[in-house]
């Protein structure tokens, strides 16, 4: 890896500028957040997962005390649009999917538990809820539709435009390439699975303080968002109506996103609306329950997939069929999901020539369903890896054998799914993980698991990640609707320290440190003269937001063009000063000089030049030194790894205890070594989470939510998981200048394969659904022995 | 009409009529304005909310302000020195990057510093299994675990 030149720049683990804050109770979340005069807002919510609202009455309610104002679906003007989605997929057959409207507050029908019905707005958040518990409903209950295999079956549908509950039908690849492949095959593995459904559950749930001044007729929403920007875009341009440059949307501290921070969601843009109305702040804060009910789900998909082999193991052609389900209503990204973000995926680390998959996208009467960490590519490497270690046990060859004769070892590379991938080794990545895991010294760990009465069983996953969606152009001839570019804009001050303004946005990931390393970086100067700004509509210029790994491929690219518009531009001042030619100033340590000379000026005199522009070429130059650039990246980046379990399964009660986890982890260049480990353990918990531990539960003939608090949906705890192997190798990204690939959600995407073939590998069980708990372990160890 | 109640909150004496059915930690964010203290859950699982109360690590969403009346309670904000030097706990978890977006961080803080008292050289397994309380979704636990290691070692010099 790069070696760090100084202890702040890239390739440091410098400890992270935003600690002191949230360490002290200084941070400033959404809910820390008061505006004068604020009123409090709850929302009535649907006990049903599908029924007709016949009436609503809300008389009783708006004589409670305190009640400020009680909306519903009848209130909302004709005018006011419905919540879109940012992607529009076209099916097989060429008809666009199908996009019921997503009303802010129910209109005639509840299609999910949960579903908002209405809006109380109180002086206090308890009178707000007693008003809330007066309002009745007349409801018609409907039969449900919950079960995403069978959900294009109903005799129900979730919605009149979609009578088959069928959103889209949509494939990728040569079908008829893989039916020889498979015709001619020596060996094909088959698997019937299901991705379990998941709730992202970040810790600070979502909330909003959203405000309107009558002086300037301007909103204000402080929000929980990982996109502020595109936030304000959907909901001015998209749904209010209302004209954007009067709407500032501020994302402030925010307690984890993981995908489910992305989208707009009804709450925040029903506070906006009605703000004006009331004209007073209206703060809104959902609780835990609440959250498990109404934040966008991750996962549920129901797969058949095949692999076929030759007699060597080498992969001639895969073929799936996945079912997706969407929920009542599709979220923002929902439908780019299944489709864009998995199937592309489904060559991973292998040279399989042809491979097809279709999608089928549901309607149901559930929460909906979007980009959770990973979002498609946990799917797909599931899918996948799974298959491979599978084919391995059947055909006799090792885990590691068999995917090193399949690796793609020659870049740039163009799988037979759309994307070419432009770097990578993986060789080298599987190397480095069987050494770090001792695969040598597994039988010896076998057999002393064995004498205690234990078993023992190791789980291989090659995972790859397609990071930084890009580039615009050809995401929006796939049906995108937004561009996929970021904007950073670097503004030196006459002192030379340094604001940068960022699109992207943080919420637990550090850019306040890594960025501050690649601006200390290229300009030279202390990471105490830096500062980073993200979240404010009202003070960066633009931003497409934090998700899919995307922050410092695309962002920090964005900021590396604004530095080298601001060196450019420091040249010709510094070359006035020093009465030379622009091209013989070079930049470098924070001084421009003269090349071949000792005769140099410090960065901070040049600023101070540009704002006190005496001695300055005013005749060719403008004063002030502040630069900004937009950034839309030429193709993917596409990080690897592979990640090895070790566990050990107890035979009486099929409970599994992870005994060891080696990551290795391709993120091409590293900017702060330690920020990144931290990364890697968060993806390995939830993907952890997901195999062993975390499954979204409904009731199948209700559609009620029976997983919907934290006594029912298990979340990974300190004791759940084990100490962290981890290490990294590099390939640089070819493609952007800091060689960067993104690391925030790998961990996630490769780990639940490693570790179900781990359980599978021990217990002699062909396959396990997940989560693996130690009911479903034992169940499963009892069948296998039965036949 | 309100409860009136009497409590010392980081050094200061606070005095107040409050409704019955007040939470402790809607008493210290609203009330005492200290938003430090955070709210993750409604049924007492994630220990976002945990403060010490007497002396003791307690989940203020999971009492009435009413019970802690004449009690003594230390708040995240009250840990760090006057000066605004850390917490030897608090250092640790800067140095130990136990945080990402530090939403769970002053509950884990505040549960990791009352097994000062309580665990001598723990072992990683006994860290894990004291934190039992607390549920991070950023960190993995492993620089946690690390974090909370050093502090108490750091605490015992």
């Amino acid at each position: 890896m790069n070696a760090p030149a100084t202890p702040q720049q890239i390739g440091a683990s410098v400890r992270r500028k935003e600690d002191y804050r949230y360490l002290t109770g200084a941070g400033q979340y959404t809910d820390d957040i008061n505006q004068l005069n604020q009123t409090y807002a709850i929302f009535l919510r649907s006990p049903h997962a599908h029924a007709k609202i016949n009436a609503i009455d809300t008389v009783a309610a708006m004589k409670a005390p305190g009640v400020v104002a009680i909306y519903t679906g009848a209130d909302i003007p004709a005018s006011v649009g419905g919540l879109p989605c940012g992607w529009l997929i076209t099916s097989t057959d060429g008809t666009p999917m199908k996009e019921p409207k997503h009303p802010l507050l129910a209109q005639g029908k509840v299609r999910y538990v949960g579903d908002q019905v209405a809006i109380v707005i109180a002086e206090s958040i308890t009178q707000a809820k007693d008003a809330a518990e007066l309002i009745e409903v007349d409801y018609d209950v409907l039969p449900a539709v919950v079960n995403t295999a069978t959900a294009a079956k109903s005799s129900t549908a979730v919605h009149d435009e979609a009578p088959n509950n069928v959103c889209y039908v949509w494939a990728l690849g040569d079908k008829a390439a893989v039916d020889a492949a498979f015709a001619g095959a020596a060996h094909v593995t088959k698997l019937d699975f299901v991705n379990n459904r998941l709730i992202p559950n970040a810790i600070e749930t979502r909330a909003c303080v959203a405000s309107y001044a009558r002086s300037d007729e301007s909103y204000t929403l402080y929000t929980t968002s990982q996109n502020p920007h595109v936030e304000r875009l959907l909901m001015t341009a998209f749904v209010l109506g209302l004209p954007e440059h009067k709407v500032r949307v501020i994302a402030p501290d925010v307690g984890g996103g993981f995908g489910s921070k992305i989208y707009l969601y009804a709450e925040e843009t029903v506070c906006v609306w009605a703000s004006k109305l009331i004209n007073r702040p209206i703060k809104w804060t959902c609780d835990r329950s609440e959250a498990f009910l109404t934040d966008a789900h991750g996962r549920d998909h129901v797969t058949h997939a095949e692999l076929a082999l030759d007699k060597d193991g080498k992969f001639l052609a895969l073929r799936a069929q996945t079912t997706a389900n969407m929920g009542a209503y599709l979220s923002t990204f929902a439908s780019c999901i299944p489709t864009i973000l998995h199937a592309t995926l489904l060559a991973g680390q292998y040279t399989t020539p042809a491979i097809h998959c279709e999608i089928t996208a549901v309607f149901t009467n559930t929460t909906p369903v979007d980009a959770y960490r990973g979002a498609g590519r946990p799917e797909a490497t599931y899918l996948l890896e799974r298959l491979v270690s599978i084919a391995a046990k059947e055909m006799g060859i090792a885990q590691g054998e068999l995917r090193r004769r399949n690796f793609i070892t020659t870049f740039p590379y163009q799988t037979p799914v759309a994307l070419m991938y432009d770097s990578g080794d993986y060789h080298t990545l599987i190397d480095k993980a069987e050494q770090l895991a001792d695969i040598a010294g597994f039988e010896a760990r076998k057999q002393a698991s064995a004498a205690k009465g234990k078993l023992r069983g190791i789980g291989y996953s090659s995972y790859i990640e397609a990071c930084g969606i890009a580039p615009s152009n050809i995401a929006g001839a796939l049906g995108a609707r937004a561009g996929l570019f970021e904007a950073g804009e670097v503004r030196v001050h006459p002192t030379g320290k340094v604001t940068v303004f960022t699109g992207s946005h943080s919420h637990g990931q550090g850019h306040e440190t890594t960025f501050a390393q690649v601006v200390a970086d290229r300009l030279g100067i202390p990471m105490e003269d830096i500062d980073i700004q993200h979240g404010d509509t009202g003070k960066v210029l633009f931003g497409m937001g934090t998700y899919g790994s995307r922050s410092l491929a695309v962002g920090g690219t964005a900021i590396v063009k604004a530095i080298d518009k601001v060196v450019a531009k420091g040249k010709k001042i510094a070359a006035h000063l020093l009465e030379a030619a622009d091209t013989d100033i070079e930049f470098k340590d924070g001084k421009f000089s003269i090349a071949g000379t000792d005769k140099n000026i410090p960065f901070a005199q040049v600023a101070l030049s540009a704002y006190v522009p005496h001695n300055y070429p005013l005749d060719k130059l403008e004063p002030g030194l502040n630069e900004n650039a937009f950034y839309d990246p030429t193709n993917f980046t596409f990080p690897a790894g592979t990640y090895i379990c070790e566990v050990e399964v107890d035979p009486d009660t099929g409970s599994v205890h992870i005994e060891r986890w080696t990551a290795v982890d391709d993120f091409g260049n590293i900017v702060n070594p330690m920020i990144v480990e931290g990364q890697v353990h968060g993806g390995l918990a939830q993907g952890i989470g997901q195999a062993l531990l975390e499954g979204c539960v409904y009731d199948q003939e209700t559609g009620q939510l029976l997983t919907a608090s934290y006594m029912d949906y298990t979340m990974p705890r300190a004791a759940d998981l084990p100490n962290f192997d981890v290490a990294t190798t590099c390939t640089p990204c070819t493609h952007n200048p800091l060689g960067v690939k993104g690391c925030g959600e790998a961990g996630a995407i490769g780990s639940p394969p490693a570790l179900i073939s781990a359980i599978c590998d021990a217990t002699g069980v062909r396959d396990i659904a997940m989560p693996a708990t130690a009911h479903r372990v034992w169940q499963a160890m009892q069948k296998s022995k039965a036949a | 009409m309100g409860i009136p109640i009497s409590l010392n909150v980081n050094g200061k004496t606070v005095n107040a009529d409050v409704d019955p059915r007040t939470l402790l930690v809607d008493f210290i964010r609203t009330h005492c304005r200290l938003t430090g203290t955070h709210v993750g859950c409604d049924t007492a699982q994630c220990g976002a909310c945990t403060v010490h109360v007497n002396g003791r690590a307690i989940k203020s969403c999971n009492m009435l302000v009413a019970q802690a009346d004449g009690a003594t309670v230390l708040t995240i904000e009250g840990l760090a020195a006057a000066n605004g030097d850390m917490h030897p706990m608090q250092a640790a978890f800067k140095e130990c990057h136990g945080l990402q977006c530090g939403f769970c961080t002053p509950g884990m803080v505040m549960s990791a510093c009352e097994l000062s008292g309580q665990l001598t050289n723990p072992s990683d397994d006994q860290i894990r299994e004291a934190l039992d309380g607390n549920i991070c979704r950023c960190t993995g636990y492993h620089n946690i675990v690390k974090s909370v290691k050093s502090g108490l070692a750091n605490m015992a010099k």
